[in-house]
């Protein structure tokens, strides 16, 4: 395969986020840049949470996945200057999360989202009559909601700064 | 190396390492599911956020290699305050001292983002983020704590009142305080004791607890200093105990 940034891209999306098999690594908006050096591909991620477990296997899984469709070395780097939000997150990320069961974070402002986390639409029968049950769900980036309309507790990927 | 920077960093990077492994202690233990799943995951936040610090300290300050410094050091040279050494005592302490330590990580945490120490910067914005769910767990407990009945509310008060003094000493001023003001790398313990207090009281009211006088009450300062409680030792030994084992396996 050629090694140009159309194909490099056209790789990442084969590479998805462990927790959420759904999801790659451009519909979490993780990779915030991509060049080509030569022969050599330097890709640059952030991670969506700072303790985030899985940023070592991303990283290694970028790595390996691209230098066996491109077939040449690649390096890939934290890049600490940018800032990982979840409105760097796609509109078709966002409807993958749902069709998933995972009710989507909510666009936010950057300010004040612990309102917004209170209504969030059930995934299941999309009511806005639930409740937040717990902060914190099965891994970092997820809370616990209960839809007191169909009576199911359901996730949601939680908005962040 | 800025000692002054070192400092800090460390002071900081201890608080959370140590609070970090005592709310790991409630992971198979919490009073129910959701308790249980919310502190396992502020663990691994808080220790995440330990391991964020010392890599700074290490690749911007030429500092150890963080697990080393994480886990190789002795007692005094940890800068941890006396609140997060206590062990995890009854679930009312336990609420009180996250409720208490989260605020003032997400005061701290906030006046760093414009810190003149640039990569603090990035950092303390996203642990910023995170911290917004750990008081926003702590808060929705304390309020709902507190309109549990009489006994609830009574231990949510004597938590309050147990923990104050301990909190207090999350704000001891460190020998380079004066240092790090003029520099504009912090605005200092002084000014983020009265952003917190202001923040917590509005909460506290709210829930009708009865915030300690800080102007009378003692602060339990000393671990900033490396003077620490009889509980830290004991739990270092444990923390470090598969690490010392073989401090050159890798993982």
């Amino acid at each position: 395969m050629v090694i140009s940034k159309e194909n490099i891209y056209k790789a990442l999306e084969q590479v998805m986020d462990p927790e959420i098999p759904v999801l790659n690594v451009l519909d979490l908006g993780m990779i915030t840049a991509v060049e080509l050096d030569g022969e050599t591909v330097h890709v640059k991620m952030i991670p969506t949470f700072a303790a985030c477990p899985a940023v070592d296997i991303i990283r290694r899984n970028i790595r390996t996945v691209l230098e066996k469709e491109l077939n040449t070395p690649v390096t890939v780097e934290i890049d600490k200057t940018a800032h990982w939000s979840s409105n760097r997150m796609t509109d078709a990320a966002r409807q993958k999360l749902l069709d998933f069961g995972i009710a989507a974070p909510q666009v936010h402002n950057g300010e004040a989202y612990s309102e917004i986390l209170l209504q969030t639409p059930c995934p299941h029968c999309g009511s806005d009559n639930t409740y937040l049950r717990s902060p914190f769900g099965s891994t970092l980036c997820r809370a616990i909601h209960y839809c007191k309309d169909c009576g199911q507790v359901f996730e949601h990927f939680k908005p962040l700064e | 190396m800025n000692p002054a920077l070192h400092y800090l960093l460390t002071a900081m990077a201890d608080d959370a390492l140590i609070q970090g492994h005592r709310n790991s202690e409630w992971t198979g233990l919490g009073p129910i599911m959701e308790e249980d799943i919310a502190f396992s995951s502020m663990a691994q936040d808080k220790i995440g956020h330990a391991w964020a610090l010392y890599r700074v300290l290490h690749e911007e300050l030429g500092g150890t290699d963080p697990d080393r410094y994480a886990f190789l050091r002795n007692e005094k040279e940890y800068k941890c305050c006396h609140l997060v050494e206590l062990p995890n005592g009854e679930y009312d302490f336990s609420l009180m001292r996250h409720f208490l330590f989260d605020h003032a990580e997400a005061v701290r945490y906030s006046r760093l983002e414009q810190s003149t120490f640039a990569p603090l910067q990035p950092l303390a914005r996203k642990l910023k983020g995170e911290i917004k769910y750990h008081t926003l767990h702590a808060n929705a407990w304390i309020s709902q704590l507190c309109r549990a009945g009489e006994e609830s509310y009574a231990r949510m008060q004597s938590a309050l009142d147990y923990c104050f003094p301990l909190a207090l000493g999350l704000f001891e001023p460190g020998d380079h305080e004066q240092e790090l003001v003029a520099e504009g790398i912090y605005p200092g313990e002084k000014a983020l004791q009265d952003l917190w207090l202001d923040r917590i009281y509005n909460i506290l009211a709210l829930a009708g607890l009865n915030l300690p006088d800080a102007g009378t009450t003692e602060p339990a300062y000393g671990g900033r200093k490396g003077y620490h409680t009889a509980f830290l030792q004991p739990l270092l030994g444990e923390m470090g105990a598969v690490f010392r084992t073989d401090p050159e396996a890798i993982w």
